[in-house]
């Protein structure tokens, strides 16, 4: 690890990454022995890498896996759940499943195809459909946090696209947690500190099985052109992406981005599902599968 | 005297001999964006290939729309 100036063995690299995570989960506040955390399950090898250390560290850690319905010629969606059901049954964890297609009669490519969101690819479908679903599980199922898989280089690559476009809205919401709000469920990243590289290191050591297959819809998307960039940059100045990502986060807490009052739109409740929304009436989610229903597959 | 790098479906030959990391910079592949195992086991970037090693690259980077939240 060039950046970290360290190198260590297999034992000791299975010990120092839970460690580094416990700090992080302390400096950022994050959640304590005593909450319920429902981590987000996707089958890939940050999510399952995250459930494992968590569940090493004692907390109390139930997973969750939405079933998208993506199949991309690869079975990718089932294989995936899968490779989290097995993750769950070997460590003996309480997975819960939702399936899209049972839940709202159909799979994020035919709610794309039917809503014309995205131009074409599903992923700002998917994208708002699992950040919707999350929370309603969360909050339903009375978890006191929800935690993603999100790395250091899905971080960096999220701020560097933010940067391009000074988009200081969503700068302002970026970081290792996002606090609960009525109706919403607190967020955190506890990886948000780990290279990408240095997860699958751990994945791999420690002999978890992910996917390893890409998201068939993922194939040239800007998120991994943008990281590819930020490689380059690390490549010719190692620490380079830990140091975007930490000095931005100080910047934010320094007050460099301030809220305008344009911004500060008034939240209310979705009239159908009761999460927090700017809009008057549905959510941004309801309204696509109101819209959704209306229309009949092809 | 060979060795060869597996990424995904492509095949690099290279001369045995030099580290991992000139090898990986030889076949253009940035070594962050990687890791190198030799049966099963992961290698660092100053190791020496081996003749006849056979190095199989594990891509990192993953994503798409996952960075949302």
């Amino acid at each position: 690890m060039r950046q970290h100036k360290l190198a260590l063995c297999k034992t000791h690299y299975l010990e120092w990454l839970p460690e580094q995570t416990e700090r992080f989960l302390t400096k950022y506040h994050m959640f304590t022995r005593e909450e319920r955390v429902l981590v987000a399950v996707s089958g890939g090898k940050d999510s399952l890498s995250l459930w494992d250390i968590l569940v090493r560290l004692g907390y109390q850690a139930d997973g969750l896996y939405l079933g998208l319905g993506i199949d991309g010629g690869i079975g990718y969606s089932n294989e995936s759940h899968r490779l989290a059901a097995k993750f769950a049954e070997e460590h003996e964890l309480k997975l819960l499943v939702v399936d899209v297609d049972q839940e709202y009669g159909r799979s994020i490519p035919v709610l794309s195809h039917l809503s014309h969101r995205g131009h074409g690819k599903p992923c700002s479908v998917c994208g708002l459909t699992k950040r919707h679903e999350m929370n309603r599980i969360a909050r339903d199922h009375g978890y006191d946090v929800l935690a993603t898989g999100h790395n250091l280089d899905d971080e960096a690559a999220v701020l560097f696209g933010n940067t391009l476009t000074w988009s200081g809205e969503y700068m302002l919401r970026q970081g290792p947690v996002l606090p609960s709000a009525e109706g919403l469920a607190r967020k955190v990243k506890p990886l948000c500190r780990f290279y990408e590289r240095e997860m699958t290191a751990y994945a791999l050591l420690r002999g978890i099985e992910y996917i390893y297959e890409e998201c068939p819809y993922a194939e040239g998307s800007t998120s991994i052109y943008y990281k590819e960039i930020l490689n380059q940059l690390e490549n010719a100045r190692p620490g380079a992406k830990l140091t975007f990502y930490l000095r931005f986060l100080e910047a934010r807490r320094a007050g460099l981005f301030v809220e305008q009052d344009a911004v500060m739109a008034e939240l209310r409740p979705c009239t159908n599902c009761g999460q927090p929304t700017s809009a008057p009436g549905l959510c941004a989610f309801c309204r696509m599968i109101e819209k959704t229903r209306a229309s009949t597959p092809a | 005297m060979n060795a060869k790098l597996i990424l995904r479906e492509k095949e690099f030959q290279i001369r045995s001999g030099m580290t991992l990391l000139d090898a990986l910079k030889k076949c253009d592949i940035l070594p962050e964006s990687v890791i190198a195992t030799r049966q099963g086991d992961l290698i660092l970037e100053d190791e020496i290939l081996k003749d006849d090693d056979v190095i199989k690259l594990v891509a990192v980077i993953s994503g798409g729309g996952g960075s949302e939240m």
